[in-house]
């Protein structure tokens, strides 16, 4: 907008109350940018703060031609970003204003309440201020008693020099009226300008008023006396101040006054208008329009529909065209939605603004999608069918069947709890094959220590945003060995939101432990609570019956390896874990091999079962001690079944 | 500018009241503000610059409200009459979306009147507009005076309106006439919407 042309220093009239305000003024225009930045201006309605920033404005112009300035109340500016934001031209809106070498902003006093205004005004702010650009405000009272203004925009109102003007004194009253007496080109007989400065009027737009009332009533009457100056003006010694908005010019309608106002030749033109563009209004532009407006509010780009409008006559495909727009953008989300999985950084992208460059988009997202590595899977080798069920894992299988069954549906998240060996991480990798079978759905299989490296090398990359998308993609997690982020506050941090977002999206989510949540030192409470919150499931150590099967089946190759009797043998034995197991079984397959014999009890008794030790010491551990005293199973420590379990259980 | 934005359900229109010296195109705009109900008043602007002489037109803006879903607002201008103020005329009409011509009835003025008249087509034609494309109506003011100082609407209309566009007898300080003549210019200028297509709706705007 325009500075007012007539706003000069030259016809602004220096008084007590506002010299200050005109030097500084009068400084900043002949430096802008170079001193007190920003100059704020306060004061009373009808004071001269508009006239004194547009003579700034009209000043600094002056001076040098080449200076862009740009001067606008609060209100517009506020218009203008609702405007710019309704049709999606913010950007152009910021680069108009960022070519802003002195602002003018006048009425400051409406920025109460308003956070977009002031955050776009902050940024506008620090752009213009960064590059040395001058800025000057205005408004009825100082910054410190505008309300609800965001802290950082008061300190930077506040920030260069804060100058008020108060009301003109009776000299300067009367030297104002002088002055726009000579502008107006009229005369008054003498002592009616004084007269009318004594007059209580506080702003100078309402002495500037009641002149022009008088300069009416000169030019009707003749040639005013200074006695007549009260009864024209109707006043009775000092006037208040009424809420009144005075007139700044001697607008028309200030002359012509009511005029009847009965408004009804108005209203049966408006409804006449009413009837010709209804009449004229085109429905399909209408469609178009509103289509247009809708996705430039969303950020698309409409130039394919714009073109549209400007056909002379409703072209005949145009609803097909609205309706491919519509596919466009709808294709455009998800591929958006989809780059987002992997990197959230590239969703932005500009290219998912514009249906038209829909294939560009396509091939922008392929493109990433082959550069971004999913998560590890579960691995093939550990199948479901090849795990065990007895007695002592029944309730983990039992719920790992019913995860596969119901992902994310019944046990969430599944926790299975067991010692080494016990075949935790089988069955963990079971649930994800059976999940992922199919290409059902994409699950993420890892150790909580790939987790913890991928999350430090993300870290290390700043592509943290990356890492997680990567696993928020994945329709399972299973996390094997989770004891491992005990202690580790990064990673426990970023496991609990992946956490919530599987969870609160419905996905399914094992950890698996040698330990049960409660008894892993140095996890966090959010995370052991959420860890409980599903099943806690337990893996113990084989029983008798799943040895006999396990001898059965690992034995089953090897020659005399189905003997019951052998078998019997075996099974009577405890072991701690099905590792432990499997390691009998490779050293009876050595047997077997070396000697080239089949297999017999007593073969595998003389193996398994040193010389020198009793026959009815249970020879447990693979681990041979040489002390006798450590054959005794109770005594060592590490070879108590559960242990852990067992010392919480004492600690308590 | 354009006349209706679909995009942003707008029409925006720009009357121009053109005419001789004290034909009354003021007495036009200040009967229809007179008009205008109080809550949808807007305010009346005479605009003015400042360089050594002064130069006036006037502005009224009219809110009509939300028609068909489009906010439509009227902008009703006026351009000084006197022979000088050449340059302002010329500014005035750039983008007009309509013309009124307001014509003073009085006898002894029919040659200003007629002077003003071709003065509007130089000025349109020097803004690269066909004069015959641009939506005009002609008014004839000041029909309440005395037969004996005013000619009749028939003698006018041979005079002035060779175009043969709607003309309207007037009395804009009472206002008889005055909205018949707004009606008049508003409905050309709707209707060109649809009759112009894709041409340019707006004067200038190239």
């Amino acid at each position: 907008m325009q500075v007012e042309p007539r706003s000069r220093f030259d016809n602004y009239v220096v008084g007590s109350a506002n010299r200050l305000a005109v030097a500084a003024a009068r400084a900043v225009a002949e430096s802008p940018g170079g001193v007190y930045n920003p100059l704020f201006v306060y004061g009373g309605p009808g004071l001269g703060k508009t006239h004194l920033i547009g003579a700034i404005g009209n000043e600094a112009v002056e001076r040098a031609p080449e200076l862009n300035v740009e001067y606008l109340s609060l209100e517009e500016f506020i218009e203008q970003i609702h405007a710019a934001v309704a049709v999606g031209e913010m950007e152009r809106f910021k680069q108009r204003y960022g070519r802003v070498d002195v602002l003018l902003l006048d009425d400051m006093q409406f920025l109460t309440g308003r956070r977009e205004t002031q955050s776009e005004l902050l940024r506008l702010f620090n752009a213009l201020q960064g590059s040395g650009r001058q800025i000057v405000m205005t408004s009825d009272r100082p910054p410190s008693e505008i309300t609800d203004v965001d802290e950082r925009l008061l300190s930077r109102l506040s920030g260069g020099l804060i100058v008020d003007i108060g009301a003109p004194d009776f000299e300067t009253r009367v030297a104002i009226l002088r002055g726009k007496s000579e502008e107006r080109k009229v005369s008054f007989a003498p002592g009616v300008i004084e007269e009318l400065a004594r007059l209580d009027y506080t702003s100078v737009r309402e002495l500037q008023g009641a002149m022009n009332r008088l300069v009416a009533q000169q030019s009707l009457d003749g040639t005013l006396t200074p006695a007549q100056v009260r009864a024209v003006l109707g006043v009775d010694g000092v006037v208040q101040t009424p809420e009144r908005v005075p007139e700044p010019e001697p607008t028309l309608s200030s002359l012509f006054g009511g005029g009847g106002g009965g408004g009804d030749e108005f209203f049966s033109f408006v409804s006449n208008i009413a009837t010709t563009v209804a009449a004229q209004i085109e429905p399909w532009k209408v469609r178009v329009g509103e289509t247009v407006a809708y996705w430039n509010g969303e950020g698309y780009r409409t130039a394919v529909l714009e073109r549209l409008m400007g056909e002379p006559v409703a072209p005949p495909n145009y609803e097909a065209v609205l309706r491919g727009y519509g596919h466009a953008v709808e294709q455009l989300r998800q591929l958006e939605a989809k780059i987002s999985t992997v990197d959230p950084a590239l969703g932005g992208n500009e290219v998912f603004r514009d249906p038209e460059r829909l294939n560009e988009a396509a091939a922008f997202v392929e493109q990433a999608l082959a550069g971004a590595v999913p998560p590890q899977g579960p691995q093939a080798a550990f199948e479901r069918r090849s795990f065990q069920e007895s007695a002592s894992n029944q309730m983990a299988v039992r719920a790992a069947d019913t995860v596969i069954a119901e992902p994310g549906q019944r046990y969430n998240p599944l926790f299975i709890a067991g010692p080494s060996g016990t075949g935790k991480t089988h069955l963990l990798n079971a649930i994800g094959n059976e999940l992922a079978r199919d290409g059902k759905s994409r699950v993420a299989c890892v150790g909580a220590q790939l987790f913890i490296d991928e999350l430090i090398a993300a870290l290390q990359d700043g592509q943290i945003e990356r890492f997680r998308a990567r696993y928020r993609a994945a329709d399972a997690l299973l996390i094997d060995d989770v004891q491992f982020v005990a202690g580790k506050e990064r990673t426990q941090e970023e496991l609990f939101h992946v956490f919530n977002h599987f969870h609160s999206a419905g996905k399914q989510l094992v950890l698996v432990s040698d330990v049960p949540p409660k008894a892993i030192e140095g996890l966090e409470d959010r995370l052991r609570s959420r860890f409980e919150g599903g099943l806690v499931a337990a893996l113990e150590a084989p029983d008798r019956a799943l040895r006999e099967k396990l001898y059965g089946r690992y034995l089953g190759e090897v020659a005399g390896g189905d003997d019951t009797e052998l078998l019997g043998y075996l099974a009577e034995r405890p072991v701690t874990s099905v590792r432990e197991l499997i390691g009998v079984v490779h050293r009876l397959q050595a047997v077997v091999e070396t000697s080239g014999h089949a297999l017999t009890v007593d073969a595998a008794r003389h193996e398994l079962e040193p010389a020198g030790a009793a026959s009815t010491a249970p020879p447990v551990t693979v681990r041979q001690a040489a002390d006798v005293f450590f054959l005794d199973d109770e005594k060592i420590v590490w070879e108590w079944p559960d242990v852990v379990g067992r010392l919480v259980e004492e600690l308590r | 500018m354009s006349l209706v934005n679909y995009a942003t359900r707008e029409i925006t229109c720009k009357i121009v009241y053109y005419g001789p010296g004290r034909s009354g195109k003021t007495s036009n705009l200040h009967y229809i503000y007179g008009q205008v109900p109080e809550d949808r008043k807007g305010k009346m602007v005479s605009l003015a610059t400042q360089t050594d002489r002064t130069l006036f037109f006037d502005f009224l803006p009219l809110d009509l409200g939300t028609i068909s879903g489009f906010t439509t607002k009227f902008q009703l201008y006026t351009v000084p009459g006197q022979v000088y103020y050449q340059t302002t005329r010329k500014l005035v009409l750039q983008g007009a979306d309509g013309v009124v011509f307001v014509a003073d009835s009085q006898a002894r003025q029919l040659d200003e009147n007629i002077e003003s008249f071709q003065d509007l087509h130089a000025n349109l034609a020097e803004q690269g507009v066909d004069p015959r494309t641009m939506p005009l109506v002609v008014q004839y003011n000041k029909q309440d005076l005395p037969k004996g100082l005013i000619l009749p609407v028939a003698e006018l209309s041979d005079a002035i309106n060779f175009r043969d566009v709607p003309e309207f007898a007037a009395d804009a300080l009472h206002g008889p006439g005055v909205f018949e003549t707004l009606r008049g210019i508003s409905e050309i200028v709707l209707r060109r919407l649809s009759a112009a297509g894709s041409q340019p709706a707006t004067a200038g705007s190239k």
